[in-house]
């Protein structure tokens, strides 16, 4: 290209292009079209919503923090990708889950207490060192497969809709966390020890991903009953973990609470974080 | 063999034909306005200046990534988080394509960092200031990225195809950044009085420093007339300067709010913007790694290279493994 032709593109530049930045048209059901054309749900569907949408957003709050800090510059795209693709889904749970009791998407990010959040435990563990973060991406990764698997099964269309969509994504995540678990578990010595270490911390809050609740009960053929999970689950998991030359480790489950708004001490930190600027500043608009 | 070394590196001092001819076609690819491909002869202080321009940019898109992550746990509301970690995101991968268009000119990515780690390499300095409230992600967007698409739009023109060519697709991300900057300074704007005041705030620290992303006045840049002969370079750093000050001046009127510089003025005689005097050692100081931030973004990527060793080596040795296991 000459320069009189490149000279036009000076005061033109970039209009017409995609970006991660842009919205694109066309992405099916951004939250902000659940917030304008969504059915408003049930009680009982809102809160099964809230449950699935607090997993996404702690753990991509927790996930986050890797930005600019992974072990290499390929590592933070994906890890940053994977951040994204995570609140998003807990954009759209959210934002569905508000519509039920007229809040939006950060009216429930910002403005709960901790004893409202209905997250996991798994979700909200430190990241600890990068084979941490990929065991417990693994973990739960391979569950929210499993789960928006079933859950475009689900009699409710949103719910089916969003785990449509987001179904794409997990297995992503879950492919990338088992890529990963193979690499460190069969590297080296030392990262092996790690990747031991990193299940014996995590697989305690393997249980209660798994535990039915009544509300599961009242919601037959609309939300997934957790414990139908856990066999094809136990199955994946072990298949990685013969794979990269590691074992589930012999440790006791935690007692976890966190549907019902009991959570570890690492919440109260979590929370201060996300919520301080927005609570500075009730009303405002961003 | 020492011999030969000694007698080949006396020699070069005289030209040879082929040497002649080589250079004749560089000259005439730059003086047709085309481009110089990785495979084409070009000179050592040709290939010497692009890589140092090369791998600065790709260290500060690296480093820059630092104040927004900053802000990404904090972010105000759940799509400003999503935007945020997007254009973050899209800052490693600009990164990425740039340490590539660096190593088409000989030089590994591995020894790029290295010299990123030991200080060897620079960054643009306006990452050394911090980010010290939300408005800020506004002002970096809106003024920081874009002093950065002035000065790189016309990079898209450079005389070497693969850095001419990054630069292309790095400018279309980084308009959709500038756009979001504006938005963020925008929504503040037109909200609270505490929103306005950290938005005017946001735009008085950072109005100075994103002029100085420039370079120096032209009579004190010694590189810029290379630059602009070999076409890397197609402005010169005040023509710029001046252009850029004169868009954001039209555009803070948007936003109701103002410019900290009494003395910008566009002037009918020479067609051109005139802004205050930059505080050049302030500048020159923060280059130095006198700045507030110049040791805590140091260390940040010097611990994610150190807390990562592990996981590259496992990374090879895996690799490895697996390589030696398909041979047999």
């Amino acid at each position: 290209m000459k320069s009189d032709e490149l000279d036009a593109t000076l005061d033109s530049f970039g209009d017409a292009l995609a970006s991660a930045t842009r919205v694109t048209p066309g992405n099916a059901l951004r939250p902000e079209d659940i917030a304008k054309d969504g059915v408003k749900p049930s009680e009982q569907i809102a809160q099964y919503a809230l449950r699935l949408g607090d997993d996404s957003l702690i753990l991509s709050q927790r996930m986050s923090h890797w930005v600019s800090r992974a072990p290499e510059l390929e590592e933070d795209v994906a890890l940053g990708n994977i951040t994204l693709d995570l609140l998003g889904h807990a954009r759209s749970f959210l934002t569905y889950a508000g519509l039920a009791w007229d809040k939006t998407e950060d009216d429930l990010a910002y403005f709960r207490e901790e004893e409202e959040f209905t997250s996991l435990h798994i979700v909200e563990q430190d990241n600890g060192h990068f084979g941490v973060t990929i065991i417990r991406m693994l973990l739960v990764a391979t569950y929210q497969h499993l789960l928006y698997t079933a859950l475009m099964e689900s009699a409710d269309e949103t719910l089916s809709a969003i785990a449509a969509k987001s179904v794409k994504e997990v297995d992503y995540h879950r492919d990338h966390a088992i890529q990963w678990t193979i690499r460190l578990g069969l590297g080296t010595e030392e990262s092996a020890e790690k990747m031991r270490h990193a299940l014996e911390i995590l697989w305690p809050y393997i249980d209660e991903m798994f535990t039915d609740e009544p509300l599961h009960d009242q919601l037959e053929g609309v939300a997934v009953r957790p414990s139908t999970l856990r066999a094809a689950w136990d199955q994946e998991i072990a298949g990685v973990l013969d794979e990269a030359g590691l074992e589930v480790p012999n440790v006791p489950q935690a007692m976890c609470k966190g549907r019902q708004g009991e959570h570890s001490e690492y919440m109260g930190y979590i929370l201060a974080e996300m919520q301080v600027l927005a609570r500075k500043h009730p009303g405002a608009t961003w | 063999m020492a011999a030969t070394t000694q007698n080949d590196s006396q020699l070069s001092a005289v030209p040879s034909y082929e040497q002649e001819q080589a250079q004749a076609r560089f000259d005439a690819i730059i003086g047709d306005d085309s481009r110089i491909e990785p495979r084409d002869w070009m000179p050592e202080p040709y290939r010497k200046t692009l890589t140092r321009q090369v791998s600065q940019h790709a260290h500060s898109e690296i480093i820059g990534m630092q104040p927004e992550a900053n802000w990404i746990t904090r972010a105000p509301s759940l799509k400003r988080k999503a935007i945020l970690i997007a254009k973050v995101q899209d800052e490693a991968g600009h990164g990425l394509y740039l340490y590539s268009a660096a190593e088409t000119l000989g030089t590994s990515r591995d020894e790029l960092n290295d010299q990123l780690l030991t200080g060897r390499a620079k960054y643009s300095s306006i990452f050394n200031y911090p980010a010290r409230t939300w408005a800020d992600m506004g002002a970096i967007g809106w003024l920081v990225d874009g002093a950065a698409i002035a000065n790189q739009v016309p990079l898209c023109r450079a005389s070497y195809g693969p850095y001419g060519r990054a630069m292309v697709r790095i400018c279309k991300e980084e308009s959709f950044h500038q756009r979001q900057g504006f938005e963020i300074l925008l929504s503040l704007s037109r909200g609270t009085e505490a929103q306005k005041k950290m938005a005017q705030d946001a735009i008085n620290r950072f109005y100075e420093p994103s002029l100085m992303m420039f370079g120096p006045p032209d009579d004190q840049s010694p590189n810029s007339k290379q630059s602009m002969a070999w076409k890397i370079k197609r402005f010169s750093n005040d023509d710029l300067r001046q252009r850029f000050v004169g868009m954001i001046a039209e555009q803070v009127k948007v936003l109701g709010l103002t410019l900290p510089d009494p003395e910008l003025r566009f002037d009918e005689e020479t067609g051109k913007w005139l802004h205050k005097d930059l505080n050049w050692d302030e500048f020159m100081a923060v280059i130095k790694g006198g700045g507030p931030m110049n040791s805590q973004r140091m260390e940040r990527r010097r611990a994610a290279h150190r807390e990562g060793a592990w996981v590259r080596e496992a990374a090879a040795a895996y690799a490895n493994k697996q390589a030696q296991s398909e041979v047999a």
